[in-house]
This record gives C-alpha cells, sequence and structure tokens, in this order.
C-alpha cells in the first residue's frame, strides 16, 4: 500500500464535494492513515468552483496539496478538471466527470466552454479516465449519488477494500439512502478501470 | 485502529473548539456569523449545559461574554477577523477589568480572503490591547488549547485570544475527547475597583496590567504550547499556526521552535533557539508580527525577506521561498472561462439588483452579504462596499458632499442581517442629519452567506426555536424615517417603479425588499413552479440573459443556424432555462416580451 497520498476533489459548490471527500476520508481513516482535509466554505460556495483537498499518511501536517502532488483528481466537472493542472504531476490520475456546467461568461455568450479540453491533460501524459456519473447516478435510481458514484470510480485507484467503503456508507449515510448510495459507489466503481 | 477511533472522533477546526470550549466547562457563548467561524457556535448549540446564542454583532457578543464572565461563568465570544475590529472597543477595556470566570475570544481570520473583504492579521490585535493569544496548528491542538486558553485567563486575570485561520477552521483531522470540566456556580461578586473603569481606577488597572505582562511573559518561557523539537542542520525554524504544519513538510528534518503562544513570545526561549542554528527563518502567513518582534529583541532572522506576506502560505511555497533550486517546475495553468460565485437562481436580491442596473446614473453603496455578488455582470449594480453597515453611512457621506446634484443619484443597499449589525445606527444618523441617500434592506429572514443562521428579524433563535421578530416598518418608522414603502423583489416591473420613485425622491426612503432566500430548508421544501422556455418564441433579445440567473443559459448562433431554426437571419442565439436550476421565481419570465418564458402548470389553465 502507498504509504501517503493527496486526493483533490473539485467541481461546482452544489455538486456534493464535500460529502465525497467526506467519505473517501472515513475509508482511508478505516483502513489505518492519518487523514487531513481541507475545504472552504461561505462565498466560495455559491455556485463557483469548489475544491476540497485530502491528504492521508502515517502522519499528515499540510491540511492542503501542493501544486505538482496531487495524485489524484476527482472533478466533477470538465472545466474544473482543467483549471486544477497546475495541482498534477506526470503519473496523476484524473478521474472526471463528463458533466459539463456553464460558466457565467458562457452562459451569457461572452465566452466560449473550450472543445477538447481534457486532451490538454492527456497531452501532458496524465492519465485521465472519464464517467458519466449523471448517467451512473440515474441507473443506481437516485440523481443525487453523483458524488458518491464519482468516489467508486475514484475507488479503482486507491488500494483500499471496496467493503470499506460499503461498511463507511452504512455508518455515515441515513439508514433510507444506504441502498441506492451503495449501488451507486459499485456502480461507479465498475464504471472505469485504473 | 477501529476501537482507536471510537475514542478519536474527525472534526473540523471549528467542530474542535466547541468541544474544547465544552469540556472547558463554558457556560455562556455568544457571537456573530462569520466565515470561517461560524461553526463554532453552531456546534456548541448542540451541547447541553452551554448557553449559546447569535449576537447582532461582535461588540454585542463580546460584551455578553464579558457579562458572563463577571458573574464567574467560563464564557466564549467567537468571530470572524473583521468581527474583532466591530468588538475591538470592549476587547481593550477587558483587558483592564480583566475576568471573573474564564474568558476566551476567538478570532477566525481569512488569509487568502477566501470569503473576506481584507486579510489582516489580528495577532496584532494581542500586541495592541496586551492580551495572550494562542494560535493552534489543527483541529486536535485547537482543542486542547481551549483548555490551556481558560487556565491562562483565570490564572492571570485577563481574556485571552484564540486565533485560528481557514486551514484550522476549515480543516478535518483526527481530534480525542475529554470529559466535561466541572467550574464554580455564577454569582454575584461585586469588585467595582476592578470593574468601573474610571480613569482613576482605570489608572490603577493599567499598573496590574503591567505586572500581569511580565507574568505571562515569564510563564511563556515554560508554557508547554511552545515547544523546541530537535532536529539536524544548522537552519532553524520558528513558526506558529498553520505554518507550523507546511515547516513540518518542506524541512522534514531541520530543528523547529514552535510557539503556541503567538503573544506575549518567550523571549529566553527564542535566545536558546537562535543560539543554536546559524541560520534562524521565522514563517509565518501575512505580517511580520514574529519576525518584528524578534527583530526587536536584536536577534537575527530571515522572514518575510523570503516568505510571501499575503495570501495563504503552503509547503511549497515555503520550499520555494527558502530552497528555490529544490523546487520543481509545475504544469501551467491554462487559460479558462473563470468560475466565480453567483446569485443563486430563485434569489430574490436579483430583482433589486435587476432594477437598479438600468439606473446607470445611480451610486449603489454596497454591503456585506450574499447581495455582494450583485457587483457581478452582467448585473454590476454595486459601485462600493467597505465592511458590515457601510453602506448607508457612506452613501449619507455621499450626498452631503454631492449636495443638490446628488439627489436621485445615491443609494444603499444591505441585507436584513447586516442591518442589524450595524445598519441601524447609520440609518439613525440619516435621519437625523437629513440626508436625501436612499435605503434597500434586502429583507430575505436570515444571514445567508454564512448558511444561514437565524437573526432578530427571523423571528427564531439559535435552536431553531420562537424568538421575538423585529418589525422592520416600525423600527423604521420610530427612527423617523419619512418614507418606508415594502416591495416583494420578484415583482421585477413594481420593484422597478418603487426604485425609480423611491430614489428620486428628496426624503430619505426606506426600501424593505420582502422575499425569503431560496436555499432556506422551508423554502426548499415548499413546491415551486418551474418555467421553461420556449425557444421558439425567443428573438434572441438578451433582457432574460441579462438578468444573470445561473438557469439561464445562452446559446449563441451564426445565421444559417438561425435560419435553420426558423428564427431571423440577424438573431445572434437564444436562451434557455435549465429547468433542474430553475427556483421557479419568475423574475425571467416578468421581462420577457415574446412570452418564450413559461409556467408548466400553466399550460391548458
Amino acid at each position: 500500500m502507498k504509504p501517503s497520498g493527496n486526493i483533490l476533489f473539485t467541481g461546482v459548490g452544489g455538486q456534493g464535494i464535500l460529502l465525497a471527500s467526506e467519505l473517501t476520508a472515513h475509508a482511508q481513516l478505516a483502513a489505518g492513515f492519518d487523514v487531513k482535509k481541507s475545504e472552504v466554505h461561505g462565498m466560495a460556495q455559491r455556485g463557483g468552483s469548489v475544491e476540497a483537498h485530502l491528504r492521508y499518511g502515517e502522519k499528515v501536517y499540510s491540511p492542503l496539496i501542493d501544486p505538482g502532488t496531487a495524485d489524484i483528481l476527482v472533478a466533477f466537472e470538465i472545466l474544473e478538471a482543467a483549471r486544477y493542472l497546475p495541482y498534477l504531476h506526470k503519473d496523476s490520475a484524473v478521474v472526471v466527470n463528463t458533466q459539463k456546467i456553464l460558466p457565467p461568461a458562457v452562459a451569457l455568450g461572452k465566452a466560449e466552454y473550450p472543445a477538447n479540453i481534457l486532451d490538454e491533460l492527456r497531452s501532458r501524459q496524465i492519465n485521465v479516465v472519464v464517467i458519466d456519473a449523471l448517467a451512473v447516478a440515474q441507473e443506481a435510481g437516485e440523481l443525487l449519488t453523483v458524488n458518491v458514484a464519482m468516489v467508486g470510480a475514484m475507488s479503482n485507484f486507491l488500494a483500499v477494500d471496496q467493503e470499506i467503503f460499503l461498511q463507511v456508507i452504512d455508518t455515515t449515510v441515513k439508514e433510507q439512502f444506504r441502498r441506492v448510495n451503495k449501488k451507486a459507489f459499485l456502480a461507479g466503481r465498475a464504471a472505469v478501470h485504473a | 485502529m477501529a476501537e482507536e477511533l471510537q475514542e478519536q472522533l474527525w472534526l473540523s477546526g471549528n467542530e474542535a473548539i466547541a468541544l474544547g470550549a465544552w469540556e472547558a466547562g463554558v457556560r455562556v457563548a455568544s457571537g456573530y456569523p462569520g466565515t470561517p467561524s461560524t461553526e463554532i457556535m453552531e456546534n456548541l448549540a448542540g451541547y447541553e449545559g452551554v448557553y449559546t446564542e447569535w449576537a447582532p454583532n461582535e461588540k454585542a457578543g463580546l460584551e455578553v461574554a464579558i457579562g458572563a464572565s463577571f458573574a464567574g461563568a467560563r464564557a466564549l465570544a467567537t468571530m470572524k477577523h473583521v468581527g474583532l475590529n466591530v468588538a475591538a472597543d470592549p476587547l481593550f477595556t477587558s483587558a483592564y477589568t480583566g475576568v471573573r470566570g474564564g474568558l476566551v475570544i476567538i478570532t477566525a481570520d481569512d488569509p487568502e480572503m477566501h470569503s473576506s473583504q481584507n486579510e489582516q492579521d489580528n495577532r496584532n490585535y494581542a500586541f495592541a490591547a496586551k492580551m495572550p493569544m494562542l494560535e493552534p496548528s489543527d483541529p486536535a491542538e485547537a482543542r486542547s488549547m481551549l483548555q490551556r486558553a481558560y487556565s491562562l485567563s483565570e490564572e492571570l486575570d485577563t481574556p485571552v485570544l484564540l486565533r485560528t485561520t481557514t486551514r484550522i477552521a476549515h480543516v478535518k483531522g483526527v481530534v480525542p475527547r475529554g470529559e466535561r470540566q466541572q467550574t464554580p456556580e455564577p454569582s454575584i461578586e461585586k469588585t467595582p475597583a476592578k470593574l468601573v473603569m474610571l480613569p482613576g481606577l482605570a489608572k490603577l488597572r493599567r499598573l496590574a496590567m503591567e505586572e500581569r505582562m511580565a507574568k505571562m511573559r515569564e510563564l511563556a518561557e515554560t508554557l508547554p504550547e511552545n515547544r523546541i523539537e530537535p532536529g539536524e542542520g544548522r537552519r532553524g525554524f520558528i513558526c506558529a499556526g498553520v505554518a507550523y504544519n507546511y515547516v513540518k513538510e518542506a524541512f522534514p528534518k531541520a530543528p523547529v521552535l514552535k510557539l503556541g503562544m503567538v503573544w506575549p513570545l518567550p523571549e529566553r526561549k527564542i535566545r536558546e533557539f537562535a543560539a543554536s542554528v546559524d541560520e534562524l527563518m521565522v514563517v509565518e502567513e501575512l505580517d511580520p508580527f514574529l519576525e518584528t518582534h524578534i527583530k526587536a529583541m536584536g536577534i537575527a532572522c530571515h522572514g518575510k525577506d523570503l516568505i510571501p506576506s499575503r495570501g495563504e502560505l503552503n509547503s511549497f511555497l515555503v520550499r520555494k521561498a527558502i530552497d528555490p533550486a529544490s523546487v520543481g517546475e509545475l504544469f501551467k495553468p491554462l487559460e479558462l472561462p473563470m468560475r466565480p460565485p453567483n446569485m443563486c437562481a430563485g434569489c430574490p436580491h436579483r430583482g433589486i439588483f435587476y432594477g437598479l442596473s438600468k439606473m446607470k446614473d445611480v451610486f449603489v453603496s454596497g454591503d456585506i452579504g450574499c447581495y455582494t455578488l450583485g457587483f457581478l455582470p452582467p448585473l454590476s449594480a454595486i459601485d462600493a462596499c467597505v465592511c458590515m453597515g457601510a453602506s448607508i453611512t457612506v452613501a449619507h457621506g455621499m450626498a452631503k458632499a454631492l449636495g443638490e446634484n446628488g439627489t436621485g443619484k445615491v443609494v444603499a443597499v444591505l441585507g436584513d442581517s447586516t442591518f442589524m449589525h450595524s445598519g441601524i445606527t447609520g440609518l439613525l444618523n440619516a435621519v437625523y442629519n437629513g440626508s436625501y441617500a436612499s435605503v434597500i434592506i434586502l429583507d430575505n429572514r436570515t444571514t445567508a452567506m454564512t448558511g444561514h443562521q437565524p437573526n432578530p428579524a427571523s423571528g427564531k433563535g439559535i435552536h431553531g426555536d420562537v424568538a421575538p421578530q423585529l418589525d422592520l416598518e416600525k423600527l423604521c418608522q420610530a427612527l423617523g424615517v419619512p418614507r418606508v414603502v415594502v416591495v416583494n423583489p420578484h415583482d421585477v416591473e413594481a420593484t422597478r417603479e418603487v426604485l425609480k420613485e423611491e430614489i428620486a425622491s428628496p426624503d430619505l426612503s426606506v426600501i424593505i425588499s420582502r422575499a425569503p432566500c431560496v436555499l432556506l430548508p422551508e423554502e426548499a421544501r415548499r413546491k415551486k413552479p418551474v418555467y421553461y422556455t420556449k425557444t421558439e418564441n425567443c428573438t434572441g433579445c438578451t433582457l432574460c440573459v441579462q438578468m444573470g440567473c445561473p438557469a439561464i443559459s445562452w446559446t449563441p448562433l451564426g445565421p444559417e443556424e438561425a435560419v435553420a431554426r426558423g428564427y431571423r437571419e440577424k438573431q445572434k442565439g437564444f436562451a434557455r432555462i435549465t429547468e433542474l436550476q430553475c427556483n421557479g421565481c419568475g423574475q425571467c419570465a416578468a421581462v420577457c416580451k415574446f412570452e418564450a418564458i413559461t409556467r408548466y402548470e400553466e399550460e391548458g389553465a
């Protein structure tokens, strides 16, 4: 098992990034790691770019991932994957949801949503794995499980047993939502390969 | 690990502070919401045996805590960094009176200004107010430092400041749990010579403060939170707070003097550490606070000559500043459209700012809250924003400077919570001194930006219990405001008419824009109509797009595409509602002149 690692979650305010990072943190804790996670609340949340930094290892000091050191980027939106390029290194894995949410300048017709932006990452030899998490969540029976489907997809890149994730869902998610969340997790996990 | 985890909690810095305060036996806590401090009070409210409240502002909150301390209870006041400016008046004099029950004041600073109007470094307050300040490096330390802060407060007879920053407050980590400490029952005890700060008595307390400072400095030398971590190499680091973590990761083997108390400083310990290394580095975020005071001791050190003095640090920046050669190349950022925060779909504020955006010659004096986002394009309807409550006073000052030339051209905009925080005195001033500036109070019944804390106009207390509800109209009338009008901001036509008439009026006018925040749980649950676009009717006039609703997007078209879709050749595109995001406010439907926006339930009606 890799002794330490950095997982960066990015997306748009309201996509459920905090819960996704929370589930992952609990799984890493259960796997025996020290974990620190950093979030930003307040002004930054209102539909703006949102990020959560998760770091695990034997002993973690800094709550922030340094530029150039994110091992896994879990991006809930395509632009929000490309935006964090300076955080990546050549061996990073990027799990990206194919959803596009138009930023204000694009919605107003003042700018264009960049086409094929993920190729910019691929051209730097970064391993980019795409998932239609919205479709996976819909298939699982609940659109709101997009974030858990993303955690499932990301889990392929961690040496943490899937049972640990399923147990974490049991202990952190309200009873009536456990089944659908586990289904979304497993579907997300099956949808991509490391 | 599983057994260990049962005793170890996974908490944010703010949750850890609430836990630490509860364990320290805190009985009374008061605060005003402000990022990144808000969750402290929200969490503390969930513990038994602690009275918690939201105060209308930080000054009131700190004074409540001071009162509880005078009654012998351990007390807590919480606020963000700029909140301590508001509370600075009681802060400075509470250093004179000292405490009875321990008193801890949390200042949550926001380097990088994630959600603030400035990034002042509140360690300077500890120096200026002659008060000890502790600064934790992570959530676990935040919890344990609460214990230390209360024992120091009572031992030294002084309030104690505890400073966090965003990367402590909103960082989650593993935190141990303890028992709640028993503290003495509160009682009345009269000690006027200590508590009545008339000049004659204050002069005596001033002497007591000097003695206390000397005692504090001595205590700092042996405080376990100020510790030397031996290491290898001739380069040593002095650091505190979150910067300690960055140093530990950037230079894991180096000797470190970690200061858990950032004021006053342990001079002998610093000298001892400095003498043990060839090169001394002081690594701190924002101001050269430690550096300045260490240099004043006559000790040579590096600090802000290398380390950035603005924004947050991280291990990379620390390494780069000190050992530039050790840092590799990064991937360059791509040129991408920005994604700033935006007012929500269905936000009632949009109706007001849409109206104001059409009044190009009016100066809009804004304030602090979600509605500051009215500044952003396409509405671009805020021209100034300084601090909480400043909208009214700034507008009044402009009106007095402009004289008659400014009649009908100056308006203040602020939210209900901000109005109660520090807008009421500004309005009183404007009435008393005969202003013509208009005031718009965006009454959405909550403190929205910080996550919906109730306020005196919500009719709810901190636990969601029923509380007296401030009647804003009656308050304005009692202050003597000549004109008070209430509008529903979702009715954009009526709102524009009211704005035109009231802003033009030579008399002071208060417009209360009343509609609840769409994110309030009861609003989110309420079944609302969903609007959709009949794109075939869209003429591409962009009126709805100009409202800047995140649920509305514009699809550009070339002449051929336009014709293929049955539009005029000249039509540049069409607008569309993303129904999943629509909150059903209907403001866009009201501005559309071509029946291109319709409610679902209106079909067939």
